[in-house]
């Protein structure tokens, strides 16, 4: 018994559903573009993060110069 | 404008899916329009849902305006076919909803895709997006595959609807 994945095919002619065994190609693609996928995903937080810390460090450095929060928030 | 709206296909998930594909799209209608309510097994708050045209992942662009915390811009060598709820959204019974909406499909030019969409859910981790993708290909679109981004599979009772749009 195997756990091969499978997907859902909807054939619009009929509107009828067929559940179809991936095949070693296509389970393949979907490993590589899930890979693709994380480096992204981690490539995109990181950068969000180090934006969001560049954005406080500015922020605590206007504050330091006597801005208040109202108008560093004005800033934005 | 749009004033006729035709269901083509609707599918309700059973078992879990790698992937959904309508097939055999007719070309006899002017845009097309998707419509679907998405769980998917990523042990995440949200799933983005790539999306391909005839099977195939060339020639696709798209730009993206998104929030998780915050709000950003990307763009990429991708298309988003739109968000579902991931694994760790609770309740189990919540879902994504989201539109994708492709005009003149059958159209010997380059086609583009409007998507939005996000979670049934208000933590702060749950992406939500508006998304313009660009398939760059001549051929009519004859089929959708809507698959996981990060690889897991769709849940049971997830159901997407594709419908076909008329301007006259």
């Amino acid at each position: 018994m195997t756990n091969r994945p499978t997907k859902i095919v909807v054939d619009c002619t009929n509107n009828t559903e067929t559940i179809v065994e991936l095949t070693d190609e296509e389970i393949q693609q979907m490993e590589k573009d899930a890979e693709n996928a994380a480096i992204y995903n981690a490539a995109r937080e990181a950068e969000e993060a180090a934006k969001a810390a560049a954005k406080a460090s500015a922020e605590a450095k206007l504050a330091a110069l006597g801005l208040t929060p109202e108008e560093i928030a004005a800033l934005r | 404008m749009a004033n006729t709206y035709m269901l083509i296909a609707k599918v309700t998930v059973t078992g879990t899916q790698s992937n959904i594909q309508f097939t055999n799209i007719p070309s006899t209608f002017t845009d097309l329009l998707i419509c679907h309510s998405l769980r998917t097994t990523r042990a995440a708050y949200h799933e983005s849902i790539a999306m391909e045209f005839n099977g195939t992942g060339s020639n696709r662009t798209y730009r993206r305006i998104y929030g998780v915390n915050n709000m950003n811009i990307d763009n990429g060598a991708f298309m988003y076919g739109g968000q579902a709820a991931g694994n760790t959204n609770t309740p189990s019974t919540a879902f994504g909803t989201s539109m994708v909406y492709i005009s003149a499909y059958a159209a010997s030019r380059a086609k583009i895709a409007l998507e939005c969409g996000g979670s049934e859910n208000n933590d702060t981790n749950t992406l939500r997006d508006m998304v313009a993708s660009i398939w760059n290909d001549t051929a009519p679109i004859t089929s959708i595959t809507l698959t996981p981004e990060n690889g897991g599979t769709i849940q049971a009772n997830s159901t997407a609807y594709l419908y076909g749009i008329k301007n006259t």
